[in-house]
């Protein structure tokens, strides 16, 4: 894989974890990073909704299921870099939170913010995804069958 | 002749005060918090979202609460919201395969790969009232067990090993949306499934149950059934590449129908598809139902006359915005119509009068 191409998949991860993250974690996270640089907007926060398709009997073609919200921003740091969000749900400070973070990934400060922000996030997430994937495997069937009749 | 009529605004803006005063009730009750409406009434902001076309819990939980729990006028609220937002993008079609299953189980095979998962059922449960409910009660903690960590398959896929099951073919197709473009009859596949989504609940479980008494009838059996979370997926044009915008709870419902062949088929197992918004089970095993019975042409099979066989009819009336907005015009102010009406009753009564009186005067 090529160095871009590893950042390209990087910064997907990334935008993909803070596009789902909670506001209020993301915000508490971000807090405990000292020194948020200044930026401005390159795109101010924008409201809008994302028609969600499926497929036709999960594998064929695709039709449209309905939409879901989603705000999206662009921002500059002083340093330069260029940070997008896009974020489920109508919170415009938690898309310019996003976008920072993204920003800030692309400095020297990366490893700071992942240590500080993104691990911790993931983390959570996976915790409970696992949560809930524990208690429907409890709800899992086990059948036996019950032996009947003589010998 | 014609009178304008104005007038009643003080009394509307009254209405309007008393309607406030009393969705909130009695004041000495505590009031309710959209994070209680989202978290303790989740399958009405579910049906909220689905029949509203709009997956946002939040907003849900406002339009349940602002509607005083009519979910038809919540599902009203949703839509009018939804024609303000811009149109970000369409997402990449979600991979159901990959669900993160609450649930997941088959009627048709007791030994599927990946089990049965019952997950939060109502089944087998007894319908009796729980009166402890009504105490304050300690919040109940759920059993866990090893999880699963494979996606679990598809049960449609091992009968298409055998080649029992006719295959959807998978296509990149741009499929046709009514929200852009007004409904054109016949609709293809896409735009039917795409109706019935957003369906009245009680609208699409009626046509399924007519299928399943005699009308249209198609023998399905729920090949599948999930529920669970899927994550949605976006290219973004100013990046390159795609991210996940969201996650969202879908259930789907696969059945397999029997069909003994046609002119252009041979016998194997059809195919309905449901899929919808949320926890809501009833929803997409009736979705998959009326759209099995919808695709009796594409299979050649005959056209029994079954209401639920004619697509005009099912998806002009599943919309209970569009149905409850014609229906309720009808209270509103029709004065001068009914004006007309009345003229009309009473020049054809004179006139009957007249030719009676004449005939019992010969």
């Amino acid at each position: 894989m090529t160095t871009s191409a590893m950042t390209e998949k990087a910064r997907q991860s990334w935008m993909s974890l803070l596009s789902k993250a909670s506001p209020e974690r993301l915000q508490a996270l971000l807090n405990r990073v000292a020194d948020r640089p200044s930026h401005s907007w390159l795109r101010p926060p924008e409201i809008g909704g994302v028609m969600v398709r499926g497929r036709m009997g999960g594998t064929g073609a695709p039709f449209n299921l309905g939409e879901m919200t989603v705000t999206r921003c662009a921002v500059r740091i002083d340093s330069g870099e260029v940070g997008h969000a896009y974020v489920q749900g109508r919170d415009r400070d938690h898309a310019e939170r996003a976008a920072l973070v993204d920003a800030l990934m692309q400095t020297a400060r990366a490893d700071d913010l992942r240590d500080a922000v993104l691990t911790p996030l993931a983390n959570e997430v996976s915790a409970r995804t696992q949560a809930r994937a524990a208690k429907a495997a409890a709800t899992k069937v086990e059948f036996f069958t019950m032996v009947r009749g003589e010998d | 002749m014609y009178v304008a009529v104005k007038g009643g605004e003080r009394a509307i803006d009254n209405a309007h005060d008393w309607l406030a005063e009393e969705r909130r009730g009695d004041p000495e009750v505590a009031e309710l918090s959209l994070a209680q409406i989202r978290e303790q009434m989740a399958l009405a902001i579910h049906r909220v979202m689905a029949e509203g076309s709009l997956y946002d819990p939040d907003l849900a939980a406002l339009a349940i609460k602002q509607s005083r729990g009519d979910l038809i006028e919540a599902i009203f609220l949703i839509r009018a919201y939804r024609t303000t937002l811009p149109r970000i993008g369409y997402s990449d079609p979600v991979e159901t395969g990959s669900m993160i299953c609450d649930r997941r189980i088959s009627a048709t095979f007791k030994d599927a790969p990946g089990g049965q998962v019952l997950g939060p059922t109502f089944d087998y449960t007894h319908r009796l009232l729980d009166f402890k409910l009504m105490a304050d009660g300690e919040a109940p903690v759920a059993d866990s067990a090893e999880p699963q960590t494979e996606n679990i398959p598809r049960i449609t896929d091992f009968l298409n090993r055998d080649g029992l099951i006719q295959t959807e073919t998978p296509s990149d197709a741009t499929p046709p949306d009514m929200t852009r473009e007004p409904m054109e009859y016949p609709a293809n596949r896409a735009l039917r499934l795409q109706a019935l989504t957003r369906g009245d609940e009680g609208f699409v479980l009626g046509m399924a149950y007519s299928t399943q008494r005699g009308y249209g009838r198609n023998h399905p059996f729920v090949g599948e059934l999930r529920i669970g979370k899927v994550q949605v997926e976006m290219e973004i044009p100013e990046l390159g590449f795609a991210i996940k915008i969201g996650e969202v709870t879908l259930t789907e419902c696969e059945t397999v129908n029997q069909f003994t062949g046609s002119k252009t088929e041979p016998p194997q197992f059809t195919r309905g598809y449901g899929l919808v918004f949320g926890q809501s089970e009833r929803k997409a095993i009736s979705m998959a139902l009326v759209d099995r019975a919808l695709r009796w042409k594409e299979l050649g099979e005959d056209n029994m006359g079954a209401p639920a066989q004619d697509e005009e009819f099912v998806l002009s009336h599943s919309d209970n915005i569009q149905a409850t907005g014609f229906l309720e015009h009808i209270k509103l102010p029709h004065y001068v119509d009914f004006q007309s009406e009345l003229e009309l009753i009473r020049k054809l009564r004179a006139e009957a009068m007249a030719a009676t009186q004449k005939e019992a005067a010969e």
